[in-house]
């Protein structure tokens, strides 16, 4: 068993806590865009930060491919992507490197980045990294490839379809969930019958490992341990990071309706933001000056996203039809 | 050298496999068994079985692992055992494999070819007989591929392997070992979206795809020793679709019964006649006319009730007498 600490370097931990504050100011910021009408829609990372960016930093990154979902704006930083990238999406212009304003935000995608291009409908996206780690143990290359996806999507059948497959075919794949209590509004206890979805991979004959999603450093090392198995060719791994939501769902939701502000400020004890950033003081390589040089850094590059996106084009509407299908190159 | 349609199936399968490595096949019992129609027999003992893999039986995951290893550089051509049972899979399928081009604004492709027998008349009931190809058809970012000859078939697969994009390669069941025909060992091509004028005529045209093209041919011969000339032309692909074929052969005859086994209602038949309708109705001598399986749910199973929703040669000869008499 490969150390699943190694690579926690002094600049790796403070690389990780930088994309995990700039993930949360990028999110604070579409959200002000949002109440000023700049983006209709928007789809926080907020709070899931700690299991975003430890899991993107496990991987190869560059080599592994992540197939995110909807919440995983940190993960997609922590990729490689920019805030200027996030802010075209958001904004829905032309240059939008995930889809060139043809996707809501928050569905991601990135050749270049290895981050697999993301549709609507839950679940679909296990499927998707299982056939890649296929392609990947069938052309003998050491590639990872890692899903995320919310405990409300355990309930669906592709869920189980995407276990077994990886399973049976001891496929190099990391089925990664983000369990924050809630489908929208619909919480855990209404949508399995078990406490921990990491229950479920008992069935499929692969190990179930539970983290606590608010501390990256675990889950960092849950997923170095995934990694390391998948690629020694042993098969999938199924990990529950347990994190929290601090937002509501979109900027059309309304979490009053179906949570209480006191279970809010509960869980916002445990922000993974403050969790880490106390580890960092502990290690002696965070003070006052240095966390306050983090934010700095984040605020600028929002700032710059922000301004950048504000004045790019939008797409020509003369590119509707275009990518149906394969265009030939001239 | 003659080959049956299935055999067709098998050996093309086997020539692309032979040239490109990236080529996997998967699905419920393709590999050990060969397929339950025997079309990928002898395959994985050739290929082994990381290129021939039988998968656990579940119609979602077949599709959408393939639309993964697509994307990781290969070239699945997975199995659906009965197009009957493509539906768990059509989410994969409509939502993912076929808008992941779009989506993406061309930066990612999905090149995999889902093969699927299809049609009735083998006894195969209301889950082993339907036709599937009008939802489908209906799905921008897909193709949609219907061979009626074992020489189409050889042409039409080697292209959809080919494809960049997703392909729905429909094979029709009861042609798999009751039609025959010439196949040349040597590879080639037949670009998707082109139709073929199967048989040259001047008083009516009829106009269909897959199964009932054969169907067509046999009441076209019969009509021609009563004098009737019927030209048939073959679609090939319904997706894309070769609208100037359409066009140019009901324009020569000037009138058009269009052929095929699925349901009537929302059939792709209707697509076709609209489009002569738009752009050739002043060309027309009668009214276009469609012959179609019955509005019922499916194929029942006795065969008396098989046989009457079957689009026979017999039905198809007095549908073009009516309207060469009109």
């Amino acid at each position: 068993m490969a150390d699943v600490s190694e690579g926690l370097t002094p600049e790796v931990l403070m690389d990780m806590y930088y994309h995990m504050v700039l993930a949360r100011v990028l999110d604070d910021r579409m959200w002000v865009m949002n109440r000023l009408g700049r983006a209709p829609v928007v789809y926080s990372s907020n709070g899931h930060e700690a299991t975003q960016v430890a899991s993107a930093f496990a991987l190869d990154r560059g080599h592994d491919w992540v197939v995110p979902y909807y919440r995983d704006l940190a993960l997609v930083l922590a990729m490689g992507m920019t805030p200027r990238d996030v802010f075209l999406h958001l904004m829905g212009r032309a240059d939008d490197p995930n889809s060139g304003g043809r996707q809501m935000p928050a569905h991601w995608g990135s050749v270049d980045l290895k981050i697999l291009t993301t549709g609507s409908v839950v679940t679909t996206q296990m499927m998707h990294a299982a056939g890649i780690a296929l392609a990947a143990k069938l052309k003998h290359e050491p590639t990872v490839a890692m899903a995320t996806f919310g405990e409300g999507s355990t309930s669906q059948g592709d869920f189980h379809e995407a276990l077994n497959f990886a399973a049976v075919m001891k496929l190099p794949a990391i089925f990664l969930n983000e369990n924050n209590g809630y489908a929208i509004s619909v919480p855990a206890r209404k949508q399995m019958a078990v406490p921990d979805v990491a229950a479920r991979a008992q069935g499929y004959g692969i190990p179930g490992v539970v983290v606590d999603g608010n501390d990256p450093i675990k889950v960092y090392e849950a997923v170095k341990a995934a990694a390391a198995r998948a690629r020694a060719g042993d098969g999938p791994t199924l990990i529950e990071a347990k994190t929290y939501r601090f937002v509501p769902h979109s900027s059309d939701d309304d979490d009053r309706a179906y949570r209480s502000r006191e279970e809010v400020a509960e869980a916002k004890k445990h922000d993974p933001l403050l969790v880490f950033e106390q580890e960092l003081r502990d290690q002696g390589l965070l003070d006052d000056a240095k966390h306050q040089a983090v934010l700095d850094r984040a605020k600028a590059a929002v700032d710059d996203a922000t301004e950048f996106a504000d004045t790019a084009p939008d797409p020509d509407p003369s590119t509707l039809g275009r990518h149906v299908y394969h265009e030939a190159v001239l | 050298m003659a080959m049956t349609y299935l055999e067709a199936v098998r050996e093309t399968l086997r020539q692309e496999m032979r040239r490109d490595a990236r080529i996997i096949i998967y699905g419920e019992d393709v590999g050990v068994r060969g397929g339950v129609f025997r079309a990928t027999e002898g395959l994985q003992e050739e290929f082994g079985e990381d290129r021939v893999m039988d998968s656990p039986l579940a119609e979602s995951a077949i599709i959408g692992t393939a639309i993964g290893a697509a994307i990781n550089g290969l070239r699945p051509v997975p199995e659906i055992q009965f197009a009957d049972f493509i539906f768990p899979a059509v989410n994969q399928i409509v939502q993912e494999a076929a808008r992941i081009r779009y989506r993406s604004n061309g930066t990612f492709g999905v090149p995999m070819v889902i093969r699927a027998p299809y049609g009735g008349g083998i006894h195969g009931a209301l889950y082993h007989s339907q036709c599937i190809e009008a939802f489908f058809a209906h799905v921008p970012g897909l193709k949609v591929v219907m061979p009626a000859t074992p020489y189409d078939v050889k042409g039409l697969l080697a292209s959809s392997i080919e494809d960049e994009d997703p392909v729905l390669f429909l094979e029709h069941k009861g042609a798999y070992r009751s039609i025959r025909g010439e196949v040349p060992d040597e590879r080639y091509l037949i670009p998707l979206g082109e139709a073929e004028v199967k048989r040259e005529g001047t008083d009516l045209s009829i106009i269909s795809w897959g199964m009932t093209v054969n169907s067509s041919l046999k009441a076209a011969e019969n009509l021609a020793k009563e004098g009737v000339s019927v030209e048939v032309l073959d679609l090939r692909t319904i997706r894309p679709l070769d609208t100037e074929a359409i066009l140019t052969t009901a324009r020569k005859t000037g009138k058009v019964l269009v052929v095929h086994e699925d349901n009537l209602t929302g059939g792709f038949g209707g697509e076709v006649s609209a489009l002569i309708a738009e752009h050739a109705l002043f060309d027309l001598d009668a009214p276009i006319r469609r012959l179609a399986g019955p509005d019922v749910p499916a194929m029942p199973y006795a065969p008396s009730l098989e046989h009457a929703f079957l689009v026979t040669p017999e039905k198809i000869e007095a549908a073009a007498r009516e309207l060469a008499e009109f």
